[in-house]
């Protein structure tokens, strides 16, 4: 298939294409946040008298005051419905006002008065935390634990032994479009949301619930989406909030959450405790695998980030278990980023296959290979595909391993140390139900419609493609209208299902159409996939990858920086190669800063994350990403869906901060186990 | 935000007139706009001195700098006369915010910008600094990045800037107009001052004092500035520092150093200028002098690694000051679309 260029890249460097809060909504007013200033404890009482003095002001709406909600499975949507606060930074109180900074200016002065928890906020996840309990399962529907041979009687039986505890901290998303809402009371009593989303068909049900409606009677529009990572997959309490101040004042209402309000009410990847065991054979064959995983929830709802979950099926080993522990605390209710589960995970465990690698004597690469399972460990089930060590070994060639000097910090030039590092990738493949619509015009053109997403994924473009492919047409004669829940229903851009969810749909209506095209235009055509995804044969479908890193770390200082990243990644049919390369090296870039920079700092003192915007929540900046290059192995898989694809937006992440951490510590000899990989941890372990 | 009212000055006379008090003076704003958002800064006025006639680099006969308030950090570090006699200078400027933070950025702004403690940001919690009396919570808190030199129990911030780390070492003189009357030359280590019991003020200004200028004496031997951070571009300094070294006949005649982000204001590491002077120029010496100077340094129960960063990065910029070595760490001078690698 012919790579296509963004095929909304125009509008969106022109600044034609329009965003959730750019909507020219007549009438709009706007909402501002005022977020608890306590981390535990009840609201006694709101003073609103004071910033509803001030001239603009419409309304101030909190706990004393919101209209009654229908009760959402997602508690953190339950905007103003309860006097408790369970976590400091929640939503209690909005002010909407005829213009932002009126409301913003406001909101200083909403006095909110709180009876405060005898005790102040728990908030450090520690091991030792008397909360911790086993949950029942883990994001999304996994089960807690697993378990498989003899774990505790094989490891000490084992020729090699490794054993480490890893830690990552919490992290923000951070894309670069806030959660934005512009909320639309229609006269007939119908809601228009325009709205950030990675799904316009999953905020139109959640809402339609929340505010007793039909979902018929709610329609979201999100044609472009600055970006989720996954804290979009859900609505988030902007929405809620937008629509219910407009309820209240009878005006369209805007709302965005700022980037500091961003810490606190959109999700986070929560900080992980992982406890990694391996035992091998003088080979190198591993005998036995055990993972546990801690990690932290909040007070009002619980979400387990699945850490341990790959490891359930990466490698071979007769005896294997996993684990997840939780805690709740007076936090914000994590969610999910960019390769929940697999990213911190993966962190961990190809951490410790490189410890692992050392104490056998055996080359990291070579020992991944030695420990290539025939059957998914777990089930049983046969591979889809599995081309991991297809990427080892072209990603070994590509990047030059072969001549690698296993040995550690003997590579000095000046006061500079080098180090070179691999690790493993894995996503599964998943694919959910989808419906789509095609209709063919006589003027040679074709139109697709779909719920789906655009989130700068290049969603749009790649639909485009396929359709044209289905169709046997260029693709310029083709049109993909999505990002509206109007919209054939479409399920949410997500756990890297979008292209294989969407695509299905679209394949399957441009097939229907064609048969129709001879007796006369226009025609068209639609399709639901509810029937093939659910009969579909039972497969362990998985995406695989090899990441390979370069670091060079200044004796001296302790910065540690990335002259050379290489992905080789085997992920089914590449649709479009220009939006793919895009979606990988965005995600080992985020991997970058994963190992290096990205952490949420707890304010244990007040119980909230402290460095709450981008100057000091660090991503890397241009200068730290320097040659960073993905490949890709041809991998044909008739197992997954027609287009033979598997999803490719989170694999990029996953492993690369392992192949940092390793590189750092075969540039020096120091293993760095707690991420990020900051100045102060290389100069205090040298 | 505050409601305000903005005034644009046209003279320096206009400024001071302008000024009541509940005022602020608006440069390029990256920082107090900020600060005004987040509800830190509470300015009734703005008076805005960006375009007063101040964008003016000067170069005395001497090789000295005199260098207009108003003038933009970005054409302050592309100037050829300030590369060529003050690299340390453009190196720092270079090293700070990003392209764009630069373009809009002064001279007199930079100086006058405020401390990146996440706890002076945050208006719903004390500082001592913001709040007077309110407490410290970064003093057993969140202090990785703090100082470890002339802190007190009331503050732990550090100053944020890395062109004043440069015009530290090159003992410069802040031209200040008193709004009392007059103007004068204040050498910049009296123009900032160290938290003691009253952290709320950075430096020796009164209320309404408005910067027209910073003169830079001659330098008349290399000089260099290094910046640690854990990412590449677009950060602040966790350590920097900037360095000036004459080495005659293997020995060191004269050096200047000083540090940022160690302090609430730009370290002048005199100590260890003593210690160095008549010294023979090697590492050993440039050791012995930085370890002298973080001898006086205090760590915070996260922050004790500045220590030997700082000895570190003292030692080496030295080093390679004294060994020709040039600056960049892949050996070419920075330039003005360099984006501040270091």
């Amino acid at each position: 298939m012919r790579a296509l260029e963004r095929v909304e890249g125009r509008d969106k460097v022109t600044g034609r294409a329009r965003y959730a809060y750019e909507y020219p909504v007549e009438g709009a007013v706007y909402a501002s946040a005022v977020q608890a200033t306590v981390g535990r404890g009840t609201i006694a009482a709101v003073d609103a008298e004071a910033a509803l003095a001030i001239p603009g002001v419409l309304a101030v709406v909190s706990c004393e005051n919101a209209p009654r909600l229908r009760q959402a499975a997602d508690a953190e949507l339950a905007v103003f419905q309860s006097r408790e606060v369970s976590y400091r930074g929640q939503l209690v109180a909005a002010v909407v006002a005829e213009t932002l900074d009126t409301a913003r200016d406001a909101a200083r002065f909403v006095r909110i008065e709180y009876a405060p928890a005898a005790e102040g906020p728990d908030v450090r996840l520690h091991p030792g935390h008397p909360g911790i309990y086993k949950p029942d399962k883990v994001n999304p529907t996994f089960p807690a634990d697993s378990v498989k041979g003899d774990p505790e009687e094989a490891l000490p039986a084992s020729a090699v032994q490794v054993e480490a505890t890893y830690t990552t901290p919490a992290e923000h998303n951070n894309a670069m479009e806030p959660h934005a809402t512009l909320a639309v009371w229609e006269e007939d009593g119908g809601l228009t949301l325009y709205d950030s989303n990675q799904g316009s068909s999953t905020v139109r049900d959640t809402l339609a619930e929340i505010f007793g409606l039909e979902p018929e009677r709610v329609r979201v529009v999100s044609p472009h989406v600055g970006g989720g990572f996954g804290s979009k997959g859900t609505p988030r309490p902007n929405v809620v909030l937008a629509a219910m101040a407009a309820g209240v004042v009878g005006r369209p209402v805007k709302f965005a959450f700022t980037r500091q309000q961003m810490f606190s009410a959109t999700g986070y990847r929560p900080p992980s405790i992982q406890r990694v065991r391996l035992g091998a054979d003088g080979t190198g064959r591993l005998t036995t695998v055990v993972h546990e995983a801690l990690s932290q929830t909040s007070m009002i709802r619980e979400f387990v980030e699945q850490t341990a979950t790959p490891t359930r099926m990466m490698y071979q080993a007769p005896n294997r278990r996993t684990a997840h522990r939780v805690t709740r605390l007076n936090v914000p209710t994590p969610s999910w980023m960019r390769a929940p589960g697999e990213t911190p995970g993966m962190y961990a465990l190809e951490s410790a296959m490189d410890e692992l690698a050392y104490a056998a004597g055996i080359d990291p690469v070579e020992l991944r290979i030695r420990n290539e399972p025939e059957t998914d460990p777990e089930s049983g089930l046969p591979f889809s595909s599995r081309n991991l060590v297809a990427c080892l070994r072209e990603g070994a060639e590509r990047f030059g391993w072969g001549d690698r000097d296993p040995r550690p910090a003997v590579r000095r030039e000046g006061r500079k140390l080098y180090g070179t590092g691999v690790a493993s990738s894995t996503y599964p493949a998943y694919r959910s139900p989808n419906q789509a619509y095609v209709r063919a015009d006589a003027d040679g053109r074709f139109t697709v419609r779909i719920a789906a997403a655009d989130i700068g994924t290049g969603a749009r473009t790649t639909l485009t493609l396929i359709a044209a492919e289905t169709l046997k047409v260029e693709p310029e004669r083709v049109a993909v209208e999505l990002g509206d829940s109007s919209l054939p229903r479409a399920s949410l851009a997500g756990g890297s299902s979008g292209t294989a969810g969407w695509g299905s749909a679209v394949v399957r209506a441009c097939e229907a159409l064609l048969p129709k095209l001879d007796a006369g235009l226009p025609a068209e055509a639609t399709a639901d996939t509810t029937d093939e995804v659910k009969a579909q044969e039972k497969y362990a479908r998985h995406a695989y990858g090899a990441q390979f890193a370069e670091v060079e770390v200044d004796v001296d200082t302790g910065e540690v920086r990335v002259p050379r990243m290489l992905g080789v990644f085997a992920a089914g049919r590449i649709i479009n190669p220009t939006t793919a390369r895009s979606q990988f090296i965005g995600g080992m870039t985020m991997g970058l800063g994963m190992a290096l920079m990205e952490q949420t700092v707890m304010d244990e003192e007040f119980g909230d994350y402290l460095n709450h915007d981008l100057a000091q929540y660090h991503v890397p900046a241009c200068a730290d990403v320097r040659d960073i290059e993905a490949f890709w192995v041809d991998e044909r898989d008739a197992h997954l869906n027609p287009m033979g694809s598997k999803g490719i937006g989170e694999i990029g992440i996953v492993g690369a901060a392992a192949a940092v951490a390793n590189a750092v510590h075969h540039a020096t000899g120091l293993r760095v186990r707690d991420l990020p990989i900051t100045p102060a941890k290389i100069l205090t372990g040298m | 935000m505050r409601p305000f009212v903005y005034e644009r000055a046209g003279t320096a006379d206009d400024a001071l007139a302008l000024h009541d008090g509940d005022a602020r003076y608006l440069g390029g704003g990256t920082n107090l706009v900020d600060l005004m958002r987040l509800g830190v800064e509470l300015p009734g006025r703005l008076v805005d001195v960006a375009h007063l006639p101040l964008d003016r680099i000067e170069t005395g006969g001497d090789g000295g700098l005199v260098i207009g308030a108003t003038v933009r950090n970005s054409d302050l570090a592309a100037d050829p006369s300030v590369r060529a006699s003050h690299p340390v200078l453009a190196e720092a400027v270079l090293a700070g915010a990003s392209g764009q933070i630069r373009n809009l950025a002064t001279v007199g702004g930079n100086l006058l910008q405020r401390t990146r403690c996440p706890y002076f940001q945050n208006a719903g919690k004390p500082c001592n600094k913001r709040a007077p009396g309110s407490g410290c919570p970064a003093y057993e808190g969140e202090h990785h990045n703090l100082a470890i030199l002339g802190h007190s129990t009331a503050c732990v911030a550090t100053h944020p800037s890395d062109m004043a780390v440069a015009l530290a070492a090159l003992d410069a003189r802040v031209r200040v107009r008193r709004r009392s009357g007059g103007e004068r030359p204040v050498p910049l280590g009296d123009f900032y001052r160290l938290p003691g019991d009253d952290p709320s003020r950075d430096t020796t200004l009164e209320p309404g004092d408005l910067v027209t200028a910073v003169e830079v004496p001659p330098v008349g031997m290399p000089s260099r500035y290094r910046k640690v951070r854990e990412r590449a571009s677009f950060a602040f300094a966790l350590v920097s520092v900037a360095a000036a070294l004459d080495v005659a006949d293997g020995e060191v005649r004269d050096c200047r150093i000083a540090l940022g982000g160690v302090a609430h204001m730009p370290w002048r590491a005199r100590r260890a200028e003593e210690v160095l002077r008549g010294l023979p120029a090697n590492e050993e010496s440039y050791i012995r002098a930085a370890e002298a100077e973080l001898e006086l340094a205090e760590p915070l129960r996260d922050n004790a690694y500045k220590v030997p960063l700082a000895t570190n990065l003292i030692a080496r910029t030295l080093s390679e000051l004294g060994s020709g070595e040039r600056a960049g760490g892949d050996g070419r001078a920075p330039g003005p679309s360099d984006g501040g690698l270091s």
